[in-house]
């Protein structure tokens, strides 16, 4: 961390509540979003998918006279399909087709792409397709997916694994003296990401520069470049990727989909624009799955409440197709990695398998496997308490990691850079008021129970080469740049290969660029989202904005700060060191000339500039990376109130409180944002999110009537409170905070759910905690016997 | 997501709509809540679509001393925003007011959903226990049916090919009668995995209970007295009411029963 930030309070630098420099665009319903772009000739692209999950094709008959506007497999010449391989050991390999072949393996797999004049009569089209099936027994479910005899999703595997894994640290020898052994099945549900605007994508061949233009809704530009210009067989220099504004994204947009690859294939052969807008269905049966885990845990703890060891088998239902750039075992690894959360133990084994179904390829959804490991973890610890009689603040305050321990390698080698957990934990136990909900509870009213709960954990954001490189996916990231440039009016451009969805980088960086060279962020522009214009970048995922492309505007911008402090030395008749830049000028004790004159002088009156001048100009590229690549550890405590009702088995949120350390804030009021809505994702995980599939692989949630997001009715004011502990890794002490929202609401809930029926003897071990769900686990728990 | 090509037809008068409707794969709209959906899912693809919304005539709301009778075509934010009089003092507005969400309730008429007769929906529910009188017009003249004889099933009911429902007829209640009316929706919007209405009206002789969302018509209980007073559970109360028992059993179906009488007890204002 650097502490020489510039000494001035301007009000709009690091720490600022600068209101959102995008949101002048977006809230007037000015920005432009990929379903906004048109181009003259443009056709509409729409698909016919698979009715059945698992089915080998014997034949497709286009429709009579229509064979032109439909392309199938056969009409795309040598485009391949989509890979992408772990080189952890045992890894199988999936390739994923842009058009089916002779076998679709999940509902909604593409098998034609139909094109017309209007998206209506492209729908038309692909109705009149006829594809003649032969249809497979589905591997529905992740718990028989290994089974002797299941049918096999990929015919030439041996069974549906993509990969099994796992760790065992010391396991054995640390469960003697156990008091406490508990075991637990705990399960999430699939999920769907649900953004409000859905993939989209417009293709542009463009036959003079010979440059195929993908303007498309992903939040990973680069990536999707290089992993189109592979499965097209073109030179990099031939692909053009441009995001336009993105209205959220969440991990589904920085997938590279056979449709974008489709497109451009299609664009290119038949010389025409082709426009694709995923609609909300195809979103749910065939786009942004994601979440489903399944766990089985044991914890075993001393009488003092020590966790002496975890033991964990986990399955993640990784779907069919192993997804660019993340691969099908990202999740699965994260689970056995990250599970041991901000705790000590003495020994630990975990054990995972990302098995292969009939479903769509599972895809890293904010969060991604912390969101399922800390409801496993968080729910296994208030068991082990309530078999030790312990208090669920009480098991974690012994065990988590302690601020003296900082900065700390866990039992997965995870190094937790700062921090103090149990700081967090009190402060949480003290905002929800514990002892009043404890008194609350003693005088049960009608039909209701109160509870409480409580969930903790950390969150690795901005990690680099080492961790990446150790899964050996298609995607490491390694230095992340920034180009800094002065315009002649003393403006600056930032040019960063991250992209902006919604976390509001235009100011943030911004922030970051004044803080710097005391611009008035008014003045800042940031380029990005479009790969001709943008330095490379594996883009805007993982939590990692902020961090590594915050470090790389803060590195180009002192590097551009360097030469205007030289030019404006020169015109002050002075040495560089002793100008300083605020406020738009660059100034000495004595003396001041504006950044606005310096910029000047360099592009337009260079008969001023000293002879020493650096011929780089104003214009500044410079890489960056974290003081080491292990990432930075933000963490919070999540402490929410709810009331059960006993008939319906409906849970309330009564108030919700979030202690959050996202290290150095560089604007907090973006990272409320970031938190809340995060905190809204997971609660929907906790208590509606659900895509339920028929024994036949069929999805049954196929619209937003049957697939459950929360809405503003069902959540409560949630209260922040911020603990800023900078990080040592770090420019500015900032931490990754993008994902940590969605991460706890399941575990907090879960734990007021059970602490609520707790002398019903009742504890929900799976998510959503549908009413249904309640009801019936009330039920078998023979209501009346407690209370 | 686009619904296969369809003629619009917006007509002014319901003969007009009548001579079309006549025609085979002809679909009658008015708020195009329910309708919309199952269009752009190609699950409806009707070949020509009357709209109704702006027929004046379904647009009228006539008061006597005895009835409030309302034109098809008025929304559930009319009656919500007490835009159209009430015959019940408030029980109908706030039942309007809990209707799936405003945006829904902008556009969503109370014929139209009585006509597509989902099981979940709140107004076959409401206008049974009301004691409403479905108005309908066809190709021989109008007939009045009595709701517990509109509503047949789920998404059926008596209306015949060619028929439109016109009106509702609704009885104003006497001023001491008590009401409650009460659904489970897990989130604000959806429609109810259970609901019922509770009516006591002695005076006007009408004391009834009907239990909704049981996935075909609405159950209608016209014998409440042992329940009122406290002789019997609504649980026996519904086993001895349904003919079949629901397919999610009879427990939450029970627990609406329960607290729309509790509502109905508490409040002679109504609990809506």
């Amino acid at each position: 961390m650097d502490g020489g930030s510039i000494p001035h309070d301007s009000g709009w630098g690091i720490g600022a509540r600068l209101e959102r420099r995008e949101d002048q665009r977006l809230l007037a319903g000015k920005g432009r979003f990929v379903a906004d772009i048109k181009f003259p000739g443009m056709l509409e692209m729409a698909f016919l998918r698979s009715p059945l999950a698992h089915a080998a094709i014997k034949g497709i008959t286009k429709p009579a006279g229509k064979h032109a506007d439909v392309f199938v497999a056969a009409d795309l010449g040598a485009v391949t399909g989509i890979r992408a391989d772990s080189s952890l050991p045992g890894f199988k390999s999936s390739t994923q087709p842009i058009l089916a072949t002779d076998k679709v393996r999940h509902v909604g797999e593409l098998i034609a792409a139909c094109l017309a004049e209007t998206r209506a009569a492209a729908e038309d089209l692909a109705d009149l397709v006829d594809v003649d099936f032969d249809e497979i027994a589905a591997v529905h479910d992740m718990h028989h997916a290994l089974d002797a005899g299941a049918p096999l999703v990929h015919e030439h595997w041996s069974e549906n694994a993509f990969l099994e894994a796992g760790a065992d640290v010391g396991f054995s020898a640390a469960i003697d003296g156990a008091v406490a052994v508990v075991t637990r099945r705990y399960k999430t549900a699939r999920q769907c990401m649900a953004p409000i605007e859905g993939r989209g994508l417009v293709a542009v061949w463009d036959r003079t520069l010979e440059v195929l233009t993908l303007h498309s809704a992903t939040q990973m530009p680069h990536i999707v470049r290089t992993g189109l210009a592979g499965c097209l067989g073109l030179d990099h220099g031939q692909v053009r990727v441009i995001a336009p504004d993105v209205g959220g994204g969440f991990g589904y947009k920085g997938i590279l989909l056979p449709e974008e690859v489709c497109a451009a294939y299609m664009a290119m052969s038949l010389d025409r624009p082709i426009r694709w807008i995923e609609d909300r269905r195809e979103h749910l049966i065939a786009g942004a799955n994601c979440r489903e885990h399944s766990y089985e845990i044991t914890g075993y703890a001393a009488a003092d409440g020590e966790l002496l060891a975890i033991d964990c088998e986990a399955i993640v239902d990784s779907g069919a197709y192993s997804s660019y750039p993340f691969s099908a075992c990202l999740e699965a690894a994260q689970v056995s990695s990250i599970l041991p959360g901000p705790y000590q133990m003495r020994g630990y084994r975990c054990k995972t398998w990302s098995v292969a179904t009939n479903k769509p390829p599972i895809l890293p959804f904010r969060g991604v496997a912390r969101t399922g490991v800390c409801f496993a973890m968080e729910l296994l610890l208030d068991s082990l308490a309530r078999e030790l009689d312990m208090a669920p603040e009480a098991i974690r305050e012994r065990n988590l990691v302690r601020p003296e321990q900082m900065p700390f390698t866990n039992i997965t080698k995870k190094f937790f850079d700062s921090g103090n957990y149990p700081e967090a934990l009190r402060r949480a136990v003290e905002a929800i008021d514990l002892p009043a909900i404890r008194r609350e509870q003693a005088n049960p009213k009608g039909r209701e129970r109160i509870g409480v709960g409580l969930s903790i954990f950390c969150e690795q954001g901005a990690h680099g080469t080492s961790v990446y490189h150790g899964w050996g996916i298609p995607m490491v990231p390694g230095f992340e740049q920034a180009t800094a440039r002065l315009t002649p009016d003393g403006g600056l451009e930032l040019r960063v290969g991250v992209h902006s969805h919604g976390q509001g980088l235009e100011t943030t960086l911004a922030q970051i660029a004044h803080d710097r060279l005391g611009i008035d962020p008014a003045k800042v522009k940031l380029v990005h989202g479009d790969t001709a214009y943008t330095p490379y970048s594996t883009g805007t995922w993982g939590s990692r904005c902020i961090v590594m492309a915050g470090g790389a505007v803060a590195s180009a911008c002192d590097a551009l700060g360097d030469r205007v402090r030289h030019i404006a030395g020169h015109l002050l008749q002075t040495s560089a060191e002793h100008v300083s830049l605020q406020m738009g000028m660059a100034k000495t004790a004595i003396a001041s000339v504006s950044v606005e004159e310096v910029a000047r002088t360099w592009y337009l009156k260079p008969q001023l500039l000293p002879d020493d001048v650096d011929p780089r100009g104003l214009e500044a590229t410079e890489g960056y990376k974290t003081v080491q690549d292990t990432g930075t550890f933000s963490y919070a405590c999540h402490a929410v109130k709810v009331a059960v009702d006993l008939d319906l088995g409906h849970i309330r949120l009564l108030d919700y409180v979030i202690v959050e350390d996202a290290g150095t804030m560089i604007n907090p009021m973006i990272v409320d944002g970031q938190v809340i809505g995060g905190a809204v994702q997971g609660i929907g995980t906790a208590l509606y999110e659900e895509m339920t599939f028929s024994d036949t692989g069929q999805p049954l949630a196929s619209t937003l009537a049957d697939y459950h997001l929360p809405v503003a009715a069902d959540i409560p004011e949630i209260r922040i409170s911020h603990m800023e502990t900078p990080s040592p890794l770090s420019r500015f002490g900032q931490k990754g905070i993008g994902e940590s929202g969605a991460i706890g609401p399941p575990a907090a809930i879960g734990n007021a759910v059970n602490d609520a029926l707790k002398s019903f003897g009742v504890e929900m071990v799976q998510v959503p905690m549908t009413p249904a769900r309640v009801r019936a686990a009330l039920a078998a728990a023979d209501q009346g016997t407690g209370s | 997501m686009k619904p296969v090509a369809f003629d619009y037809i917006a007509v002014g008068e319901v003969d007009a709509a009548l001579a079309i409707s006549t025609e085979p794969a002809t679909s009658f709209m008015a708020g195009n809540q329910s309708l919309g959906p199952m269009l752009n899912l190609r699950l409806a693809r009707p070949e020509k679509l009357i709209d109704l919304s702006a027929v004046a005539v379904l647009r009228q709301v006539t008061e006597s001393d005895d009835f409030v009778c309302f034109g098809s075509a008025i929304t559930h934010a009319e009656i919500e925003d007490g835009e159209v009089p009430d015959p019940t003092a408030g029980w109908m507005q706030r039942v309007a007011a809990n209707i799936a969400y405003r945006a829904v309730r902008n556009r969503g008429t109370l014929g139209g959903s009585l006509c597509h007769a989902d099981p979940a929906a709140d107004w076959a529910t409401v206008m049974l226990a009301l004691g409403a009188t479905a108005v309908i017009h066809g190709p021989s003249g109008q007939r009045r049916l009595p709701m517990a004889a509109f509503v047949l099933g789920p998404y059926l009911t008596a209306l015949q090919q060619g028929e439109v429902l016109t009106a509702i007829e609704v009885p104003k209640p006497s001023a001491t009668a008590r009401w409650g009316y009460w659904k489970y929706v897990q989130q604000v919007g959806e429609f109810a995995k259970a609901s019922a209405a509770v009516l006591i009206d002695p005076a006007k002789k009408r004391c009834q209970a009907v239990i909704g969302a049981l996935g075909g018509a609405p159950c209608l209980i016209t014998d409440i007295d042992d329940l009122i007073a406290g002789k019997t559970t609504p649980a026996a109360v519904l086993t001895g009411s349904l003919i079949a028992p629901p397919d999610d059993g009879i427990g939450l179906h029970a627990v609406a029963l329960q607290r729309a009488l509790a509502a109905a007890m508490e409040d002679l204002e109504g609990a809506g």
